[in-house]
């Protein structure tokens, strides 16, 4: 008897547990913001059928926009305007003033893959090292990175993507990075 | 007390009554509600995950000026109209036209403009964002 029930429960417990770790997107109809008797629901894409094809990252949209990008699950127009120019720099900065935890390295290639010089160069950041008096309280309250970091680039919460360079294994110079790092 | 079907029953539907009702919009949401309500239209829902996988953040926020705040841009349909914020896209040519009112206006009405699941709001309390709001 107990045995047969054994059966029942291993599968059962199989796919709770497969259901647990795989990204689930809410509909249109039950996220609570979109008014459920709109008649744009079943004609708007639901986030699901779209975030769930990307590869895919544990928190924000579920979807590691980086590598969607990079390995051509995406192809986003750069441009509107057909005399925008499209730069893309690799130039990765250290920043030290983290107090004990680890120094942040900030790469400007994934940045400037999404976007342009001028969203951040000079109303958000001054373009000089050590210029920008970036804290975490000015962050969290939406300035500085927290424009876009912790609204529609990943939270706030995932400190370590940041702050990724240990304090102890760092030898070089902080400010902009000789050769690349990134990748 | 009860049978054990009984008590799981109950558990449930107490389970259900202590779930507070929460807004789950994906990732990036923005509410538009500067006009909208007033002008007894449903408010915007301005999907950034489903836009961004067809454009780079620098199109909008670059080439079309779209400043990085929610509700900070002063869109109107006058303005949509005549080509700006939305209407550079939404003009039939690129995207579909401003005559499909109810695919942008989709939002339940009654909700303040606002960036959804951002870390703000989920490092806050409901009664902390509420007495925010007051303060305002």
């Amino acid at each position: 008897m107990k045995f047969k029930h054994s059966l029942y429960i291993l599968p059962l417990s199989l796919s709770f547990a497969l259901l647990a770790a795989e990204p689930s997107w809410r509909t249109l109809v039950e996220d609570g913001l979109h008014d459920p008797t709109s008649p744009a629901i079943g004609v708007l894409q639901e986030p699901a059928s779209a975030l769930s094809l990307l590869p895919p990252d544990t928190t924000g949209n579920q979807v590691s926009w980086i590598r969607a990008l990079r390995e051509g699950y995406i192809e986003p127009r750069t441009n509107i305007l057909p005399e925008t120019k499209i730069e893309v720099l690799d130039m990765d900065i250290i920043m030290e003033k983290t107090g004990e935890l680890s120094l942040v390295m900030f790469p400007h290639k994934p940045h400037t893959e999404w976007l342009d010089c001028a969203n951040c160069h000079d109303k958000i950041f001054v373009e000089k090292v050590d210029a920008n008096p970036i804290n975490m309280f000015a962050i969290l309250s939406g300035e500085y990175c927290g424009q876009c970091h912790g609204a529609v680039a990943f939270p706030l919460t995932e400190c370590n993507r940041c702050h990724s360079v240990a304090r102890s294994s760092f030898t070089g110079k902080p400010g902009v990075q000789p050769i690349s790092v990134s990748d | 007390m009860f049978k054990n079907g009984k008590c799981i029953f109950i558990a449930f539907i107490l389970s259900l009554l202590a779930t507070p009702i929460m807004v789950a919009a994906e990732y990036g949401d923005v509410l538009i509600n500067n006009y909208s309500d007033e002008a007894g239209m449903r408010p915007v829902v301005f999907p950034h995950w489903f836009h961004r996988i067809r454009f780079r953040c620098k199109v909008c926020h670059a080439d079309l000026g779209f400043k990085m705040e929610a509700g900070g841009n002063q869109i109107n349909m006058l303005k949509i109209i005549d080509g700006e914020y939305c209407g550079a896209c939404h003009n039939g040519e690129v995207a579909w036209a401003v005559e499909n009112c109810d695919i942008c206006h989709t939002g339940k009405p009654g909700q303040p403009t606002q960036v959804h699941q951002s870390t703000a709001s989920k490092l806050t309390t409901t009664t902390k964002r509420k007495q925010a709001e007051s303060v305002e």
